[in-house]
């Protein structure tokens, strides 16, 4: 590891040591290396040796948000039989833009006090999606991965090839306007400013061009392959249901084989869910085995929830979320009438 | 795309027979429902075999489950309370879930499929022979041992002195009362019928299972005992037990898993390495101890 | 019995088979990130991936998801019953010898499985051998190797020119190439080298205490987001769950991949659960692998092929497992 992902992991594990050694925190949440290339895995340092275990690099593809919930039942002592639950200590945690913005739902929904986190933020360079480079290799054995700031130097089975790293970032990331954190309290590594895009939703188009057949036969195409491993809802820092729809069996909604019937409903039910409150960080698309386009239905109803709310979730946790509030002025086209609008491809 | 198995044939055979198709139920009649418990909770269940061949096939011994099979709704393990003496099945079912609640909107008359008996049942046929049987059993769980209760005072002569303790929340939640009258006015069998917390209309025994065994102290020489009951219920029996010189090996106990294939295919109900649907329900206290703490 | 058939020869019979069932192989397939290789029907040998494993092991063949049990249909009182759906006649081209394998492990728990046993019945394996195990196979430590036939009845090696080398080890491969072949299946080769590897027996002697109270359980939980990739694309694990689905009067009851992993797994009725925490499944997974199939049956429940390695989306590496619990047992001597 060289360059500013280097020096970012340096001041990420010195602000991790100080916070911990002041006793402000009992862990500090962030990312160690994973046991194979271009992978990492959450982890929660509780020591100055733990601490030196942090990374911050280009494969993050995890959300950190993700485990902050756990992470806070986990560390708050079980109460004695009969007295009120114990407060769980603070928590120091790592954030990006759409980190931060994915624990600023959290917290609007009520999962996670704010004031049990020290939020170091910090400003993603994109995050690299790791099959894209391998689908980039020779083949796909790939001993290591060296990150420089515009090179990815993989070494594999009978080559050492150099890709830039901006061709293999991910796609969110690419459209990304916010790559810092929105709500922070500490920081760490250079500042660079909220980024404009001119299209957000260009990766939409194709689809939408498609016309209703089309984009059925797309759809199904797409997410027939899905083979119901729920990484993508585990991945997910919003799916924190105690018991997810999938799972319920009073009534039970939705069947649970492959079978595209039940496979459709349930990323359509997810996408829904999902709905005003994702963030594009695109957790799910990446930990995703089958390579299914998960991000395209979440990035079409936070288009939707933009148009017509002209709301982006998780910029500020004062906000009120337009999926749980009503509002007379609601536009309500989805009623549908004979004739009227949203009946045209019916 | 369907296409046979043109090169096997014999292979839809094999499927369409629950005698060679161990997932296909054989069809059994409800023939009649009692409600047990004040609650209405549980219910017992009286079936006959529909098919003559798979009645005949049908050979269980206590201690043993089946598949309570309901198409359309799905299946549950229950454990079998009907002695292999008797007539036809029976189950005692607590209404807990999706399964369990449809088999409670049954009637008299009413289909109902049967996979099983499945699992290994209590050593009534071996390391029981000649031994004093000591039965303890608390809430529902009793079903099994009622079952194996039968099948001992049927072959009265092969078994030395038979206790039964068995307790309940209420009385009203005793199951198979009118039986256990019967019983108590046995004087070859010693019956402890006991009940949680007084109550009106009751002179028997009050106090939970544990405290009971304590008290009636069965002597461990040359006996086994049989426990059934929730998980709590045994960790405290125990102790009495011991202090007067059970031994782990003389204990055998019911486990109970989620279940799903009753066959050790599935991977559900796995406790460490053992299948509680194949290597047990049944297992001697000895060997649970070995076993991790999955049950 | 070996001979060499050219590429036309080959799509001929594809074509033919065809007509009678599916013929699959891996083939690489376009998504948004670039490519994978997938499973899919073919209708030529060219389509054929044979330098790269394909994401998803073979196993929805042997093992299909869902598969129908029964199917019912209300008739007074009763139902009338009709015994789940029939196999399909099925050829599976360029099998790995780990996936291979995989049929031989799974049958020992699926023994008695009439579906199963069906399945097997209706597919034919023309395996195929690694040229270049990947850094992430471990075969040769769980007892196969790139060589391996376990599990196959015939096997196919490109070798140049559009033309390819079939191998026939059993009935049912001669069955297959019997147009172009004539004659008998070669025996079995005996698989010669000593194939117990070196960590099944310490691991098997070990008492299950010394690896079930290992600390490794709770590091691998703490990263784990317990997901179903590692179980459902392992060709090795072959839990299910059962479930009846109803519409209106007729339904079937179907079985379809389950996981460890899951919580549900567990989870009684009255909301009691057995392993109630992550680090109790991770541990189950793990030992159910390395030490409860083992016990049962003798051979590890893996058969190296590197997929939970590769797949887990937190980089979670069974190899290291072993390495751990090896020195767990060691320690405790
Ligand atoms: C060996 C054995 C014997 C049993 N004997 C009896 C008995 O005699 N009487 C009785 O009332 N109950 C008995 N049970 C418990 C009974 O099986 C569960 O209460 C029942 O499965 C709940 O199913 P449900 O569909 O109503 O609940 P849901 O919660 O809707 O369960 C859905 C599915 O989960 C599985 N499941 C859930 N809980 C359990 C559980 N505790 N054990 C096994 N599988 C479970 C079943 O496959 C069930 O179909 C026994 C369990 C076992 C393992
Ligand atoms: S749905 Fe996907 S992109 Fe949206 S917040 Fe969840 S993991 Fe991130
Ligand atoms: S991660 Fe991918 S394969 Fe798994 S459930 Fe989600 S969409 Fe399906
Ligand atoms: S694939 Fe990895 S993260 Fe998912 S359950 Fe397996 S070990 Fe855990
Ligand atoms: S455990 Fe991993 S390496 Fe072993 S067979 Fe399963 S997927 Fe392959
Ligand atoms: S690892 Fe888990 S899912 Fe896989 S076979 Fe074993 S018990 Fe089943
Ligand atoms: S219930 Fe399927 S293995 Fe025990």
């Amino acid at each position: 590891m060289r360059g500013i992902v280097h020096h970012i992991t340096e001041e990420l594990r010195n602000t991790a040591r100080e916070l911990l050694a002041s006793g402000r925190i009992s862990a500090f949440l962030g990312f160690r290396e994973g046991d194979h290339p271009m992978t990492v895995a959450p982890f929660a340092a509780r020591t100055a040796e733990e601490v030196e275990l942090l990374i911050f690099n280009s494969f993050c593809v995890l959300n950190s948000a993700n485990t902050i919930p756990e992470l806070l039942r986990d560390l708050t002592p079980p109460a004695k039989r009969g007295e009120p639950p114990n407060e769980p200590p603070m928590i120091g945690v790592i954030a990006t833009g759409c980190w931060s913005r994915n624990i600023v739902v959290q917290i609007q929904e009520h999962q996670v006090p704010r004031d049990k986190l020290v939020i170091v933020g910090v400003a993603s360079r994109g995050m690299v999606d790791r099959r894209k480079v391998l689908a980039k290799l020779p083949n796909s054995d790939v001993y290591s991965v060296e990150e420089q700031d515009h090179l990815l130097l993989v070494r594999g089975r009978g080559y050492e090839v150099e890709i830039p790293r901006w061709e293999v970032v991910r796609d969110n990331c690419r459209s990304c306007s916010h790559p810092e954190a929105v709500d922070f309290d500490l920081w760490i590594g250079p500042k660079t400013g909220p980024r404009s895009i001119d299209a957000p939703f260009q990766e939409l188009e194709e689809i939408e061009g498609l016309g209703a057949a089309g984009r059925w036969e797309w759809f199904s195409n797409e997410f027939s392959r899905c083979i119901r491993c729920y990484a993508c809802r585990n991945a997910c820092p919003l799916c924190y249901c105690p018991t997810c729809f999938v799972d319920d069996s009073r009534p039970q909604w939705v069947g649970k084989s492959a079978d595209f019937s039940d496979t459709a409903t349930f990323h359509l039910l997810r996408a829904y869910h999902c709905a005003g409150r994702c963030t594009d960080c695109g957790a799910c698309e990446s930990v995703c085995p089958m390579d299914i386009p998960l991000r395209k239905l979440t990035k079409k109803l936070y288009k939707a929830v933009k148009e017509r709310f002209g709301f982006e979730p998780g910029l500020s946790s004062g906000a009120t979320l337009p999926l749980s509030t009503f509002s007379s002025e609601d536009r309500e086209e989805f009623i549908l009438r004979p004739g009227g609008p949203g009946q045209e491809e019916r | 795309m369907e296409i046979s198995c043109a090169h096997d044939p014999g292979q839809d055979k094999i499927l369409s027979s629950p005698a060679s198709n161990p997932y296909l139920p054989v069809r059994c009649r409800v023939e009649d429902i009692v409600v047990e418990s004040e609650d209405g909770n549980l219910k017992t269940f009286r079936l006959s075999i529909q098919d003559q061949e798979a009645r005949s096939r049908w050979n269980h011994v206590p201690g043993q489950f089946a598949m309570l099979s309901l198409l359309g709704a799905g299946e549950v393990p229950i454990g079998i309370a009907s002695s292999p003496l008797e007539e036809g099945l029976m189950f005692t079912v607590n209404r807990a879930g999706v399964v369990t609640t449809a088999l409670h909107r049954l009637s008299p008359g009413d289909e109902l499929g049967v996979r099983g008996p499945l699992g290994n049942g209590f050593p009534v046929d071996t390391e029981m022979v000649g031994k004093n049987v000591v039965i303890i059993a608390g809430g529902f769980a009793f079903t099994t041992l009622r079952a194996t209760l039968l099948y001992l005072l049927e072959y009265r002569e092969r078994y030395g002195e038979i206790i039964v303790i068995y307790g309940a929340r209420t009385p009203g939640m005793l199951l198979y009362r009118k039986e256990l009258e019967e019983w108590a006015g046995r004087d070859d069998l010693s019956l402890h019928v006991t009940i949680d917390r007084e109550g009106p209309g009751w002179d028997g025994l009050v106090g939970f299972v544990p405290t009971i065994a304590g008290q009636v102290a069965p002597s461990p020489d040359n006996s086994v005992a049989l426990i059934c009951g929730p998980p709590i219920m045994i960790k405290f029996t125990m102790p009495p037990l011991e202090e007067i010189g059970w031994r782990d090996e003389q204990v055998y106990l019911s486990l109970e898993n989620r279940m799903k294939c009753g066959l050790g295919v599935c991977g559900h109900c796995n406790c460490g390495p053992v299948y509680v649907c194949k290597d047990g329900p049944v297992f001697k206290r000895s060997e649970v101890q070995r076993l991790p703490v999955e049950y | 019995m070996e001979l060499i058939v050219s590429g036309s020869d080959l799509d001929r019979l594809i074509r033919s088979l065809k007509e009678k069932g599916r013929v699959a192989g891996p083939v690489s397939r376009p998504t948004f990130r670039g490519r994978m290789v997938a499973w899919a029907e073919i209708r030529s040998i060219g389509e054929v991936v044979f330098d790269e494993a394909p994401r998803e092991s073979m196993k929805r063949f042997l093992f299909p998801q869902p598969e129908v049990l029964l199917r019912f249909k209300r008739k007074g009182t009763g139902y009338e019953v009709e015994p789940g759906q029939v196999s399909q006649e099925t050829v599976l081209f360029g099998v790995r010898p780990c996936d291979a394998r995989s049929a031989c492990l799974n049958l020992l728990p699926y023994q008695d499985d009439p579906f199963f046993l069906r399945n097997m019945a209706a597919t034919v394996i023309v395996g195929t051998r690694c040229e270049q195990p990947c850094s992430t196979c471990f075969c040769r430590d769980v007892g196969g190797g790139p060589e391996s036939i376990e599990g196959m009845d015939a096997r196919i090696t490109p070798c140049g020119e559009g033309s390819w080398k079939i191998e026939l080890f059993t009935e049912k491969g001669l069955a297959l190439f019997q147009a172009m072949a004539g004659g008998e299946p070669a025996p079995t080769p005996e698989g010669g080298a000593e194939k117990t590897p070196p960590l099944l027996k310490p691991l098997k002697s070990a008492p299950l205490s010394s690896l079930y109270e290992s600390d490794v359980w709770a590091e691998l939980a703490r990263a784990c987001l317990n997901c179903g990739i590692c179980t459902f694309l392992c060709p090795t694990c072959y839990c299910f769950d059962i479930q009846d689905e109803r519409l209106g009067s007729s339904g079937r009851r179907i079985r379809y991949w389950d996981s460890c992993m899951f919580p549900l797994f567990t989870q009684h009725a009255s909301g009691h659960n057995p392993r109630p925490t992550k680090l109790h499944r991770v541990r189950n997974r793990f030992l159910h692998k390395l030490k409860y199939f083992p016990d049962r049956f003798g051979s590890f429940s893996c058969v190296g092929c590197g997929r939970c390695v590769r797949e887990c989306p937190v980089g979670i590496d069974i190899r290291k497992v072993m390495k751990r619990l090896a020195e767990a047992v060691q320690t405790e001597v």
